[in-house]
């Protein structure tokens, strides 16, 4: 038995295992079918127009305006794949063929994330037409401007599973877009995402990721990051569209001495959603640095899970994790779990966090200017869900804050 | 027809009455002083007429520029041309003071697409003595100090050019310095825009800057005393309210009794 098939039987043997958090979906009711097309390499990225004006709204870039190269996935077919032609230093392509081109993959395949977690690893493992985006910098290439990867579903009912792999070598750095998301016409669907991240030594990665998924749609991202010596990662994650329930925690292991993770989740939980999100580190070489926040919004029926997990393995470690909530409904609820947990001494790790909702003395002071309630609301909203993102490069804050001004339109 | 007329207005909050049978006239550029001990109604009464929740009228009315205002939320309230300084600010993180000073001048928010520099924010902050760069994109009120409020306070009443500005203890927690430019922005604004201002102070250190027409003093939600605003404050300085009103704060009396009672 190969490497792979002995990855394929431990995923097989789980196929049933229930994750450890969401509710347990019932991956039968989707669809596998929809035939994985062509990739399309080395020819201009074009998306039928209704597409594409969706995908503005998760980051994408139709054009690939101010980017170092596209994926594009739909369903489970890669539809384009490529880094552009002027851009050196970094590789995109789909996982699959990654493997099939590079032998040691298999060192980094299911190494961050163990194929055995659960059902929804399981699945992804095990899938028909496995798919998902390998991006790689080689040593040294400095990437100012982004990939940008998108993962789209434009089958009602599908379960789309794709494994991404990135690997950032030494003293590179690496920024990426994701967005994912459903056609308009698409309410119902699976997605599993899971993401390996290899950040070498010296190098940085800057993951912004924004979700705008239908009100019917199940997610279930499974992401690990290792990090070594003086690596940095930076994750940004966006989700404010409805979503039936989505589970996610992703876990960064700072191994190397030196290694620093901030994770920023904006989070705005709409219709009868169910999000159930959380970030962990484990900080297990000297001078490992983590920080989160989170800022959480609750309107309608939406439940909000938000969980954050700091856990100190070494020490001269530090960690802070900040949590704030914000109740727009009386019927949404935020639920609010930070865990700290020091293993030795000399780990310093805290946290805060706040749940209510908006003070009546911001909005009284906002109408005292001259603006009605929903306008009041909608700036202390907007307020609350400023991405300062300390150490995203200045042109993508403001991209961010663009996209966020496109997502949050209808909204706020 | 005054500026603004409160008649008989008497006003609850949860049942419990706070202002009772409140009677003020304010004419176009006239500055009123409202002084009075802790408890005896001052914010209630500015509360009230801003059209702060929570604050039920229960009897009077109150009309501005011939309007009645009793049942007017708040925004309509400023739109009118009411406009407010407040003692302690909240602090809003993430909106811009830029943004709250154009909102007050009725803009919208600062876009750099159409506007690449900000036009309408930066003369006022400048004009209030807040260094624009330093101050255009901070989050209002946080990590401000007590003087930088109250002039990040004056730059919105500026914006909004209002009929009357109401000013709570635009003097606390200022320092000499400040309350002179303060005091000097005040007056000529007050001057050159005829424009009405209710002054909520215990101090008489701003006065010689705004020339005020008329001082109040309130006790126990009623006011109790109104006149020339010197004579009120040398008064009031050499024998204190208790003496001054003839009678002690509500309660006050009471547990002076009390005590002597468990002593003896």
């Amino acid at each position: 038995m190969n490497w792979k098939e002995e990855l394929n039987k431990k995923a097989a043997d789980v196929q049933d295992k229930p994750a450890l958090l969401g509710p347990d979906v019932d991956m039968k009711q989707f669809k596998g079918q929809s035939l994985p097309g062509q990739t399309l390499t080395g020819q201009d990225f074009q998306l039928p127009q209704d597409v594409a004006a969706w995908v503005k709204t998760v980051g994408i870039n139709p054009d690939e305006d101010s980017r170092s190269g596209t994926f594009f996935q739909q369903d489970h077919s890669v539809i384009f794949a490529c880094r552009k032609k002027e851009i050196e230093g970094v590789e995109v392509m789909g996982t699959p063929q990654a493997i099939k081109q590079y032998d040691w993959l298999k060192n980094y395949y299911w190494k961050a994330v163990a194929v055995d977690t659960d059902k929804y690893t399981s699945e992804a493992e095990t899938h028909q037409h496995p798919g998902g985006y390998f991006i790689r910098t080689k040593p040294g290439a400095r990437l100012t401007l982004p990939v940008q990867a998108c993962l789209f579903i434009g089958t009602q009912g599908l379960l789309q599973a794709v494994h991404n792999i990135i690997i950032a070598e030494k003293n590179s750095e690496l920024h990426i877009i994701t967005g994912c998301t459903t056609h308009p016409q698409v309410k119902k669907g699976m997605h599993i995402g899971i993401s390996e991240f290899y950040i070498k030594k010296g190098a940085t990665v800057t993951f912004t990721m924004i979700h705008g998924w239908a009100e019917d749609v199940e997610v279930r991202p499974r992401t690990g990051i290792i990090i070594e010596e003086g690596g940095t990662f930076i994750s940004n994650y966006i989700c404010f569209k409805p979503v039936k329930s989505l589970q996610m925690y992703p876990t960064s292991y700072l191994v190397g001495e030196n290694s620093r993770v901030r994770y920023h989740t904006l989070i705005y939980g709409l219709g009868n959603s169910l999000l159930d999100v959380g970030s962990r580190a484990v900080l297990s070489a000297k001078g490992a640095r983590a920080e989160m926040t989170s800022r959480i919004i609750g309107q309608d029926s939406a439940r909000i899970i938000a969980r954050g997990h700091l856990v100190g393995e070494f020490p001269e470690t530090k960690a802070h994790l900040d949590c704030r909530g914000l109740l727009l409904s009386s019927a949404a609820q935020i639920h609010s779990v930070p865990e700290l947990e020091a293993k030795t001494q000399g780990c310093d790790l805290s946290h805060e966090a706040a749940v209510g909702k908006i003070e009546e003395a911001q909005l009284c002071y906002l109408m005292s200017r001259g603006l009605n309630e929903d306008e009041a609301t909608a700036l202390i909203v907007r307020g609350f869900l400023d991405p300062e993102v300390p150490g995203l490069p200045e042109h993508l804050k403001q991209e961010v804050r663009k996209t966020i001004e496109l997502t949050s339109e209808k909204v706020m | 027809m005054s500026l603004l007329e409160i008649k008989n207005l008497s006003v609850e909050i949860e049942g419990k009455k706070v202002l009772n049978g409140i009677n003020l006239k304010i004419e176009k550029g006239e500055v009123h002083i409202l002084m009075g001990p802790n408890g005896s109604g001052k914010s209630s009464l500015i509360m009230t007429i801003l059209g702060y929740p929570g604050y039920k009228v229960c009897a009077g009315k109150i009309t501005f520029d011939g309007i009645e205002l009793n049942s007017m939320p708040i925004n309509e309230r400023a739109k009118l041309g009411i406009s407010i300084a407040f003692q302690t600010p909240p602090e809003i993180r993430g909106v811009k003071l830029r943004d709250i000073i154009r909102i007050s001048g009725g803009k919208s928010l600062w876009n750099p697409q159409i506007e690449p520099e900000e036009e309408f924010a930066t003369p006022l902050l400048k004009k209030v003595g807040l260094e624009p760069a330093q101050f255009r994109d901070r989050d209002i009120n946080v990590g401000f100090s007590g003087g930088e409020r109250k002039r990040s306070e004056l730059a919105q009443i500026f914006a909004s050019n209002p009929k009357i500005m109401i000013l709570d203890e635009p003097d606390s927690g200022v320092d000499i310095d400040s309350l002179k430019t303060i005091g000097i922005d005040l007056g000529e604004y007050i001057k050159r825009h005829n424009c009405a201002c209710l002054i909520v102070t215990h101090y008489r250190h701003i006065l010689p800057y705004l020339n005020p027409t008329q001082a109040h003093v309130m006790c126990g939600g009623k006011v109790s005393k109104s006149g020339s605003p010197m004579e009120i404050f040398t008064r009031i300085e050499e024998k204190g309210y208790c003496e001054y009103l003839g009678l002690c704060p509500p309660g006050i009396k009471e547990e002076i009794e009390r005590e002597l009672v468990i002593k003896n």
